[in-house]
Formats: C-alpha cells, structure tokens, sequence
C-alpha cells in the first residue's frame, strides 16, 4: 500500500493535479509542517499549530488538491535543516505569497529582506510598507506570517527593544534569536 | 455548498477500501492499476465536487467504474486460462484465494459481491453503483454468492 501511495502521489505531480504538496520537518522546536504550491512555498505551521487545521485552511484557501508529498518540500527541508544548525543565514526558496494580500503581504514582503542578525521595529516594518502609522497592522500581519522562519518576523521588534509577539510562542522568538546571535546565549 | 476536506484525508480513510474493491474486481495483479486510476480520476475531478457528504461512496463508485473499463479493454485481448481450478478447495481458503474466486465471478455478480463484503454498501447504493433497480442487484448478489458457495465445497 505504501507503494501505491508513494506512485499516487508522483503521478498526481507530473500530471499537475498536485496543487498543495505537505510534509512535515523536525526541528529543535518539534516538528514543522511545510506546504507547497507549484510556485513555491505557501505555508509553515509551527509546533504549537495544529497540523490538521492547518491543512483544513490550506484545503478551503488555495485547493482541496492537498496531499502529502514529502518529496516536493525535500529543498525547504534540508535549508531549514541547515538553519537551525546556524549554517544558513539566507533562505533561498521560492515563494508563493497568495495567503497574504495587500498592506499584510507589503510587510510581509520589507520582512523577508531583514538580513540574518538583524532586528527592525514595527513601525519600520509600517513604513516601509508605506503606512508610517500603520504599526498595529504591521503588528498583525507578522502574527498572521503565512510562511514563519523563512519570512522571518522573528526578527521583528518592538520599538525600544521589547520582543512583542510570537505565533510560535515568545520562548520560540527568544531562542532564535540568540541562534542568530542577537540576544546573548 | 460543503467544504471539501484536504484530498490526502479521502486517501488516509479510504484508500483500503477501494484497494479492496479493485483486488476484488479485477484481481490482485491489476490491481494497483485500478487504485491509481481511480485515486487520479477522483483527484482530477474533486474541486468541482459539489456534495461531499458521501466521499467514500464516490470513490468507490469511481472504482468500480474503473474496474469495468479495465475488464473492458481486457475483453478486447485473449483471457489468461483461469486458475481457479488449482486452488485445493479442501483446505480452508486464505482471503486471496477467496478473491481470486469473486474476480472470476460473471461482472455483475463480481461487482455485487465486492461491493457488498469488500465495500460494506447497502443494496441501495449498490444497485446505484451498478446503475440498476434494487431487486437486480440483490440477484446479482444472490446469484454470486451462490456460485461462490458452489466453488468452495
């Protein structure tokens, strides 16, 4: 049966009825849930998120096509993988942004570009979105990151230096944080 | 209009029934062919799902239908001798061997039989499977297990 899964999900891909590919990722946290779209990575789940609503959002979002395919989601295992153990500092991944429109993905989008290392404030983030005063939306639309770590929000403070929020949890935060050297360890 | 669950939970729930109604359709051999048939078909068709309250009755709907085309092409190349007769039927029969036995099965019957044991359908939805009135497929079923019976003592 396993085999005929594994064939299942091949076929499905070379004839394009594959539209979300999942599989999940270990990680010192616990295990991640990555999901892709033919265009490139569409969404993380952290370990404190449910994996199964995670795929229900996937399924009503982008399409019911959803199946797990370990093989699609093999590049955004090992970079992560290799993340964790601080020896990569700069994702290169294909991204598909379509669960985040409008101001939420313009933030989203100033986020990704925040180099390994480095913080930046809300209302940095509000600013170079082009809303200078936006900074509860800029707020939010790090709490909704589609695609946490990879689009790191992490990285993302508040101004004077408190952490502000985390999906994953503020111990999450802090932690990679002092990975990436920022806080001391 | 209900929301359609992930694809992967229709495989996670349903992918050993409809591997047994193709073992029992078309035999164990072919069988892989006919899960992977269905399982693509169903995926190809399954955004425009309208009602997904039945899904496993729609997959094993979309197999039996693959298993008529693959008996259908089949018909069209020789038929393989029969190897039913060499199954020792004093012995107590292992569940392959008993499949072996409903592949070899009248269409109709074969359909009937496995959509009643393999797929545990009521006569209703077999008969709807079968695109049949009630009374039809319950002969069907009738006349398949009978032969079975015969078969076996």
């Amino acid at each position: 049966m396993k085999q005929s899964l594994h064939r299942l999900a091949e076929r499905a891909s070379t004839e394009g009825l594959l539209d979300v590919a999942y599989a999940s990722a270990d990680s010192p946290f616990g295990p991640l849930l990555l999901a892709g779209t033919p265009k490139g990575l569409v969404r993380v789940g952290l370990p404190n998120q449910d994996a199964d609503t995670l795929l229900v959002d996937l399924a009503t979002r982008v399409s019911p096509r959803v199946l797990e395919a370990p093989a699609r989601l093999d590049r955004a295992r090992r970079e992560l993988d290799l993340y964790f153990a601080g020896k990569l500092t700069e994702f290169d991944l294909p991204l598909d942004w379509q669960l985040s429109r409008d101001f939420r993905r313009k933030v989203l989008r100033a986020i990704a570009r925040i180099p390994y290392g480095q913080t930046r404030t809300y209302t940095q983030m509000a600013t170079r979105a082009g809303n200078e005063r936006a900074v509860r939306a800029a707020g939010t639309a790090c709490g909704t990151n589609p695609i946490p770590l990879v689009v790191p929000c992490h990285r993302v403070l508040r101004s004077g230096g408190a952490l502000g929020g985390y999906g994953g949890g503020l111990p999450m935060k802090e932690e990679l944080l002092r990975l990436e050297g920022v806080l001391a360890g | 209009m209900t929301e359609l669950p992930p694809f992967q939970t229709l495989i996670d729930e349903h992918a050993g029934d409809v591997m047994a109604v193709c073992r029992g359709a078309v035999g164990r051999p072919d069988a892989d062919d006919c899960f992977q048939e269905t399982f693509i078909s169903a995926l190809r068709a399954y955004p425009k799902l309208r009602d997904g309250s039945n899904l496993r009755g729609w997959l094993i709907t979309i197999a039996h239908r693959k298993a008529i085309d693959h008996h259908r092409a089949r018909g069209r190349r020789p038929l393989p001798v029969a190897e039913v007769s060499e199954v020792a039927v004093e012995d107590p029969l292992p569940d392959e061997g008993l499949w072996e036995l409903v592949g070899a099965l009248p269409p109709k019957q074969r359909a009937a039989v496995t959509l009643r044991y393999a797929s545990d359908l009521p006569h209703a939805e077999i008969a709807a499977a079968l695109d049949c009135s009630p009374e039809a497929a319950r002969r069907s079923l009738h006349e398949g297990l009978k032969r079975l019976r015969e078969e076996l003592t």
